[in-house]
């Protein structure tokens, strides 16, 4: 690697940079918000606002109209009220093991993150396909738009998935995530973070989200975490350190449960 | 219902923009098995306030077989215990769900069966947008009208919306059982986006 190819290139940066000190006081400005509009009685929201200035790519991809609400207790038919299944065909064993995926073993630190996919009752949602993705330990996707000058690994793609069991468990080895720049702003990093994709037994249960861990330094600086305005909501996506779920002599455990949002037709669950 | 507290939800965050590696998969676009002669295709762009195509979104679609039928089949990225890959759909079954990533330009494609009605409702195709910068994911419905070109008379949802708003969630019909069906994320001709309580 040449000395160029560490640094980002000048002229890549985009002339209306803003720096962490305006986003931070964007941040700011829509927590003050969130913090009013629940002193005036609204109710806690669990999910980011599509609109959140401070995260810029969301300015023209966030829809203005509001949304069309379906009742589905009106509509018990309602296709989004079932889910696609998975099956034992659509998992390998190995896919839930993103160390033993290539030739040789990846670098890093080799984690394990299990927990539990729930639904809002607290039902375990078996059976299910729960996909993720993640950089390696440099903080490098093996994605060919990312131009982190970070090193690639070999031995490491960073894509895993796994069926969720009769208790609705969960359970991956795979290596810590590195942190990484991002050009929101000057200066941007990216907590350490693993992409999660979940389906529910209702279509309408639809999840795609991110894991953090616990006591990343980076959690205040970074608009996609606070997008989430609220600070239990926040607090769910950091997974805990379970000194339980770690190895002897091999890895460390973090534990993680997630619950799915949504209606669904409760005949479903319980005629399983 | 138990009494016990109920869990609170794990918030939504967005897909990012390196999704492209992990959850698009061989035969995602291609849930029709071989030669079906129910197979529809539906194809459009997503598009952004500016009116600019999103060329990095997913789209899901999830819907019923011709006769209405929700299928709770799996299959639909069977894996390759030998080589770790992907097998592509068995051209057989049908899975109900298709996943597509828009290309450069925010196009999409995908070929499915033509949805049956259910419970008497004008038959669709449920959709599901992710996108870098979409910090939640969008719900919305794509209506397919029938081989004869009806359908859409009576549907509540339809019935309750504006004419120029319901314009959004109805595919248009192009030749070879083909419907255009465009996404507009903001804007004046914003689609409908939907919320299920
Ligand atoms: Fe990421």
């Amino acid at each position: 690697m040449t000395e160029t190819t560490r640094t980002v290139p000048e002229q890549a940066r985009p002339a209306d940079e803003l720096t962490q000190a305006d986003i931070d006081r964007q941040m700011a400005r829509e927590r003050e918000a969130y913090e009013k509009r629940l002193a005036e009685g609204a109710e806690p929201s669990h999910h980011p606002r599509r609109e959140y200035a401070p995260y810029r790519s969301s300015a023209l991809r966030h829809p203005t109209q509001p949304p069309v609400v379906i009742d589905t207790r009106l509509d018990p038919e309602a296709v989004e009220l079932s889910s696609p299944a998975f099956g034992e065909t659509d998992v390998t064993e190995l896919d839930s093991d993103l160390t033993r995926q290539h030739q040789g073993e990846p670098l890093g630190e080799r984690i394990t993150v299990s927990g539990r996919l729930l639904d809002r009752e607290g039902r375990p949602v078996r059976g299910q396909l729960i996909e993720l993705w993640q950089a390696n330990a440099s903080g490098r996707y093996a994605h060919q738009r990312d131009q982190h000058p970070a090193p690639l690994d070999p031995h490491f793609t960073g894509v895993g998935r796994v069926l969720t069991g009769d208790d609705g468990s969960y359970r991956f080895t795979t290596i810590k995530p590195g942190a990484y720049p991002w050009r929101n702003h000057t200066n941007a990093w990216r907590p350490a973070h693993i992409h999660f994709s979940l389906f529910g037994s209702a279509f309408t249960q639809r999840l795609v989200t991110q894991m953090y861990f616990p006591g990343d330094p980076l959690f205040a600086y970074d608009p996609i975490l606070q997008s989430v305005t609220d600070e239990a909501a926040r607090a769910r996506l950091v997974a805990a350190y379970d000194h339980d779920l770690s190895r002897p002599e091999w890895s460390l455990g973090y534990h993680w449960d997630i619950v799915l949002d949504g209606p669904a037709a409760t005949w479903i669950e319980e005629g399983r | 219902m138990s009494s016990h507290t109920r869990p609170a939800p794990t918030p939504s965050h967005t897909v990012g923009p390196f999704y492209g590696y992990a959850l698009p998969f061989p035969g995602g676009p291609d849930a029709a098995p071989h030669a079906h002669p129910d197979t529809v295709t539906v194809h459009g762009r997503v598009l952004d306030g500016a009116g600019a195509p999103v060329p990095d979104a997913l789209l899901e679609f999830w819907g019923p077989d011709a006769e209405g039928r929700l299928p709770r089949r799996g299959g639909s990225l069977r894996r390759d215990p030998v080589t770790g890959g992907f097998l592509g759909r068995n051209g057989v079954d049908f899975t109900g769900f298709t996943r597509v990533a828009t290309d450069a330009d925010g196009h999409w494609a995908i070929r499915t069966l033509r949805p049956g009605a259910r419970d008497g409702r004008a038959p669709y195709l449920s959709v599901c947008v992710f996108a870098r910068g979409l910090t939640h994911h969008l719900f919305t419905r794509v209506y397919v009208p029938d081989a004869s070109g009806s359908g859409a008379e009576a549907d509540p949802l339809l019935a309750a919306l504006p004419a120029e708003r319901r314009a959004t969630l109805l595919a248009t019909p192009e030749p070879h059982a083909t419907y255009r069906f465009d996404l507009r994320l903001q804007g004046p001709d914003e689609t409908v986006f939907l919320e299920f309580s």
